[in-house]
This record gives C-alpha cells, sequence and structure tokens, in this order.
C-alpha cells in the first residue's frame, strides 16, 4: 500500500474549504512519510482544468470520477468511486474533512475495505514511518494517539480542524478513472432539494450572537432570545437540533452543518454543546454557557457558566443590559 | 414490517468519565444508562407501529457486557417488543469496525425491513455507525433523517445537509440513523418499566453469530490508542450556580471583558 488518498468534496461545482485545509495538512504527512499524495474528486459535470489547481494545495495527482450518481450528495456511490480508485491505487490512507456526506463515505469505505476508522481526528502526525492520529474525546478533555493495525487506515478529521490557504498556484496532473457502482450504492434516490434561503442579518459578520438551543423548550423560547439579541445589537443564532426541529431558520445554523462563527461574544442559551455544534463557534472570543444541566458539555469549554433557568437569566440579563445602553 | 433498532449503553451523562491509562478504553465501571440519541431511534419505530404500520415488530439489538440488561430493559419499555443483546468477553475493546462486524452479523441473521439508529453516541461522539453497518449488510443507508415517511417497499426521508434541507427515497430493507430532531421521545410509563423484563431477550455469544472472534474486539481492532495526552484548554470556566444574582454576575464578567458599555 502506497500514498495517501484524501476525498476532495465537490459542492456546487467548487472543492470545498474544509478539503483543501485537509489536503494540505495531508500533504505535510505525505512529505515526513514519503508517502505521494492524491486527490480523489467525486462529482458529475467536474472540470479537470479547474481540479488542475488541487496541485497548489498539495496534491501530486488529481484522479477525478464523473458520473451523475456522485453528484447526488448521497454517500454511497462515493464509497462505489473511492473502492474503485482504492483498486487501482492500492492507497496506505484515506483522509476526508468530516461533512455530512463525507463522513458517511468514508464509514462505507472502511466497512468495504475492512480498514481501521478513526473520526473526529484533530492532528495527523508521522509516528515511526506510519500515521498517528490525534482523535479528540471526553468532551475534548483528552487526545487519544490512533494508528492503525490494518494495511489501509481510513481518517475522518473533524470539521474546521485544518485551515486552508490560499495555495501556492501550483497544479497537478488530472486523470480519470470509472467507478463500479453497486446495487445497493443506488438504491437511495435523491426526490427533493430546499436551498437554505437567508433571512435575517449574517451571524457570520456579528459582534454579538445570542444562541439557543432544545433548552428552550419550544420555539416561542427565541423570543426571549432575541431581545436579548437587540439589546446587544447582535443577532440571533441557533443549534441544528432546533432547525432540523423547525424553531429557527437554516440560516442562523452554527455548527458542522451551518456556519462557522468568530463572534466577540456568544451566548449560548440551552444549549448542550455537542462537538458538531462546538466546531462552529470555538473561535468565538469570550463564551457564555447558560443551561440548567450542570453537566452540559459547553461548560467545558465556556468561560463563563451559569447553571440555572434560562427563562428567567435570560430576561434579567436583557434589562441590565439596556438599563447600562 | 420488522423494525430492528441498534441501541447504545453509555455512561451516565452525569457521571464523571475518565479513561483508563493502562487499557486507553473508557471506564464503564460507574452507572451507565440507554445513549440518550437511541431514544429517538426509537420513538421513531414506535410511531411507525402506531401508525402507518401497526403490525410492526420492534426489535432491539445491542453489543454490551451482560451488565448492561437495565438499559435492554429502558429499550424496551419505550417500545420495544423483543432484544437481541450480544453479550461476550472476546467483544470487549471492540473498535469501531469490531462493533459493525457485531452488529452486522446480528442483524443479517434475521430479514429486517427497516434498522433504525441514534445520530450518534453520547460517550464517543461516534456517528458513523450506520454508514459501516449498512455497507457490512450491502444495504442503502440515510443519515440524520428529520422526518421518515413510510412507503410501499419504500421510505421517504428529509435529512438536512450543508446547504440546506435535501429529501431521498430509499428502498426497504434500508438503514437509516434519525436526528435528535425527529421527534420527542416519550417516558415510558411505569407499567411498561415493569413489563420490559417480561419481554424476550436473546442472549447471544459471538460464536453463535459466527464470528471469528479474532475479527473482533481488543485482538481484532483495527484501530489502536497508543497513548493519550492532553490537549490546549480554553483556560478557566467561571461556573456560578443561579441563586438570584447570576445575571448580575455575568454583567459584571462582560463589563469587566469590556463586552458591555
Amino acid at each position: 500500500m502506497i500514498g495517501i488518498a484524501v476525498l476532495c468534496e465537490v459542492q456546487s461545482g467548487t472543492v470545498t474549504r474544509g478539503s483543501l485545509g485537509v489536503l494540505e495538512e495531508a500533504a505535510r504527512l505525505g512529505v515526513a512519510l514519503g508517502e505521494p499524495v492524491t486527490a480523489i474528486v467525486c462529482g458529475s459535470a467536474i472540470d479537470d482544468a479547474a481540479m488542475a489547481a488541487l496541485g497548489g494545495f498539495g496534491a501530486g495527482t488529481v484522479r477525478v470520477a464523473d458520473d451523475a450518481l456522485l453528484a447526488s450528495g448521497i454517500a454511497q456511490p462515493v464509497v462505489d468511486a473511492c473502492a474503485s480508485a482504492q483498486d487501482t491505487g492500492g492507497y496506505r490512507y484515506w483522509i476526508a474533512a468530516a461533512s455530512i456526506m463525507t463522513a458517511d463515505a468514508m464509514a462505507g469505505l472502511a466497512a468495504r475495505l475492512g480498514a481501521g476508522l478513526v473520526i473526529d481526528a484533530v492532528e495527523l502526525h508521522a509516528e515511526g514511518g506510519s500515521l498517528v492520529t490525534r482523535r479528540s474525546g471526553l468532551g475534548d478533555s483528552v487526545l487519544a494517539h490512533c494508528g492503525f493495525t490494518t494495511p489501509v487506515g481510513v481518517v475522518v478529521t473533524r470539521a474546521n480542524a485544518f485551515a486552508a490557504t490560499e495555495g501556492n498556484g501550483g497544479s497537478a496532473p488530472v486523470e480519470r478513472f470509472t467507478p463500479s457502482f453497486r446495487a445497493w450504492s443506488q438504491a437511495v434516490t435523491l426526490v427533493g432539494h430546499e436551498d437554505a434561503v437567508e433571512t435575517g442579518p449574517d451571524i457570520s459578520a456579528a459582534d454579538v450572537l445570542v444562541a439557543g438551543g432544545r433548552g428552550l423548550g419550544d420555539a416561542s423560547g427565541f423570543g426571549t432570545i432575541e431581545e436579548l439579541a437587540a439589546a446587544f445589537g447582535g443577532a440571533v443564532a441557533a443549534t441544528r437540533a432546533v432547525v432540523d426541529a423547525g424553531w429557527y431558520p437554516y440560516s442562523a445554523q452554527v455548527g458542522q452543518t451551518g456556519k462557522t462563527v468568530t463572534p466577540k461574544l456568544y451566548i449560548a442559551c440551552g444549549i448542550s454543546g455537542a462537538i458538531q455544534h462546538k466546531v462552529g463557534m470555538q473561535g468565538s472570543g469570550t463564551i457564555v454557557a447558560i443551561n440548567k444541566d450542570k453537566n452540559a458539555p459547553i461548560f467545558d469549554y465556556a468561560d463563563f457558566g451559569i447553571v440555572g433557568d434560562l427563562h428567567t437569566i435570560v430576561p434579567k440579563l436583557t434589562e441590565l443590559v439596556k438599563q447600562r445602553g | 414490517m420488522r423494525i430492528a433498532i441498534c441501541v447504545k449503553e453509555v455512561p451516565d451523562p452525569t457521571a464523571v468519565k475518565r479513561i483508563d491509562d493502562s487499557t486507553h478504553r473508557l471506564v464503564r465501571a460507574g452507572e451507565n444508562t440507554l445513549n440518550p440519541y437511541d431514544r429517538h431511534a426509537i420513538e421513531a419505530a414506535v410511531q411507525i407501529k402506531e401508525g402507518p404500520a401497526p403490525d410492526t415488530e420492534i426489535t432491539v439489538v445491542t453489543v454490551a457486557p451482560a451488565s448492561a440488561g437495565r438499559s435492554v430493559d429502558r429499550a424496551l419499555a419505550q417500545g420495544g417488543d423483543r432484544s437481541v443483546h450480544v453479550a461476550d468477553d472476546a467483544a470487549a475493546g471492540s473498535d469501531l469496525l469490531g462493533t459493525a462486524r457485531i452488529l452486522a452479523a446480528a442483524l443479517k441473521r434475521e430479514s429486517f425491513d427497516l434498522i433504525l439508529l441514534g445520530q450518534q453516541a453520547a460517550d464517543s461522539e461516534c456517528y458513523v455507525m450506520a454508514g459501516l453497518v449498512a455497507e457490512l449488510l450491502e444495504l442503502p443507508c440515510v443519515t440524520q433523517a428529520a422526518s421518515i415517511e413510510l412507503g410501499a417497499g419504500s421510505v421517504t426521508i428529509k435529512r438536512q445537509v450543508e446547504t440546506g434541507y435535501d429529501t431521498v427515497k430509499a428502498t426497504l430493507p434500508c438503514v437509516v440513523s434519525v436526528s435528535d430532531a425527529i421527534n420527542e421521545p416519550r417516558y415510558p410509563p411505569l407499567p411498561a418499566i415493569m413489563g420490559a423484563k417480561r419481554k424476550p431477550h436473546e442472549v447471544v455469544s459471538l460464536a453463535e453469530l459466527g464470528i471469528d472472534a479474532a475479527t473482533v474486539g481488543a485482538v481484532g481492532a483495527a484501530t489502536v490508542v497508543g497513548g493519550l495526552s492532553k490537549p490546549e484548554g480554553r483556560g478557566d470556566t467561571i461556573v456560578v450556580e443561579d441563586d438570584g444574582t447570576a445575571a448580575a454576575q455575568l454583567l459584571a464578567f462582560l463589563v469587566e471583558k469590556k463586552l458591555v458599555a
């Protein structure tokens, strides 16, 4: 087994920033291990000339699978494509930046190949000639140094763990390969899509964000959140769970899916603080958490935490902030 | 129809979790509970049984030490009809692939129409078990389902992706992991809790599933933890319990940080 394959996800015709960041990190790892790095691109109507630019982010070779089945956002056809790439490429490691699609695709690939799988990797190290990841655990209180015992190892890195540069302008040869699709991989079909519609202020630009989660109780709980945000002159953010439940619009969502935000002040109300949320807001300047569950993971990475009922604390805080304003 | 739900026992969220320095495994000696995310999968199955498919049988499947019976009972109390509990010392120390192999073998013995999972495990935050199990079973897979609509020989599922919401249709049998926003799991009433013990419990070993013990557990693990280290922290957290003055204390903190005028 030779080389590192990086699954580069294409959304709306371009490779995601997360994928570019992982490709650059894989290139550093490749140098340390003496392993070549190949970018694997799966999609439909892919522009090969644009993909050659992945050479500027560390790819020695770019391999493209182009098929309508690969453009649906459904993971299993991508498993087939990666397995086909593996058949001819014989890669030692597969690495992808976590997304809804790539995490499922890498899990499927690991199962198909009987390969070890590490998810939520935050660092990639070359140790003793092999890849040893750092997998974050127990609410990020510990890093497990995870390696592989299998000939092939598969890694899903945490969203936003590796920030991409603008590249060095280089290019790499692009070749095409033809995946062989399995029957069960074609048994899920995309029948509809609603684009997230931008509503309200852009939360990526706000200095103060007041965010609400399931602890609000129901959609009406956002009323007090909006009042506090208004008192600060800030904007309202939401977790995936409450967006999925229809309490608040997708455009306000912070997390692995949704936006990555870095306000000066982030006030998390009724948010337990799962990793998927954390990766979208951990770059905030000051983090405040209000939650009735003192064991909520959010308290592990907040600067100031209040254990209590947000329905009484938030309105009080709103009044106090207004009095000063 | 026949629905299987893969569940996991996890340490009680109120317990202080730690990893053993020598084995590098999570210490599971304390109080354990049914993974909270799995309760949404059970509720989703119960809603199918209460709605479009009343003849549904719900089977709870788990890989856990024999001591996990209480968590299995909790799952049955919430609406499971029977359980398949893979309890075998040789399964201890299984990594993601090993656990998936055991679950797949337990699921393969029977013909389920729908295999449900919660979106992630509360202890490891692992969110890829559905993808692993589906591939081993060679079945279609949909993750992060925010709604499930049962059709004739298929399910239609709405799910969140980075660009908005997709609606996908999958033929049965298939593997589905559900979002924690798909429903609000009901607490089982007391008679259901009392009655759970009397439901059919099947405890099986790896040998009974035809699994070569060398391919699972610590021995067969495809990943190995060679050490542990501490990540860089954010620094100290001030935590106050609200006694009526918490909002004022927070304001003082924000003023000191110059975040409020």
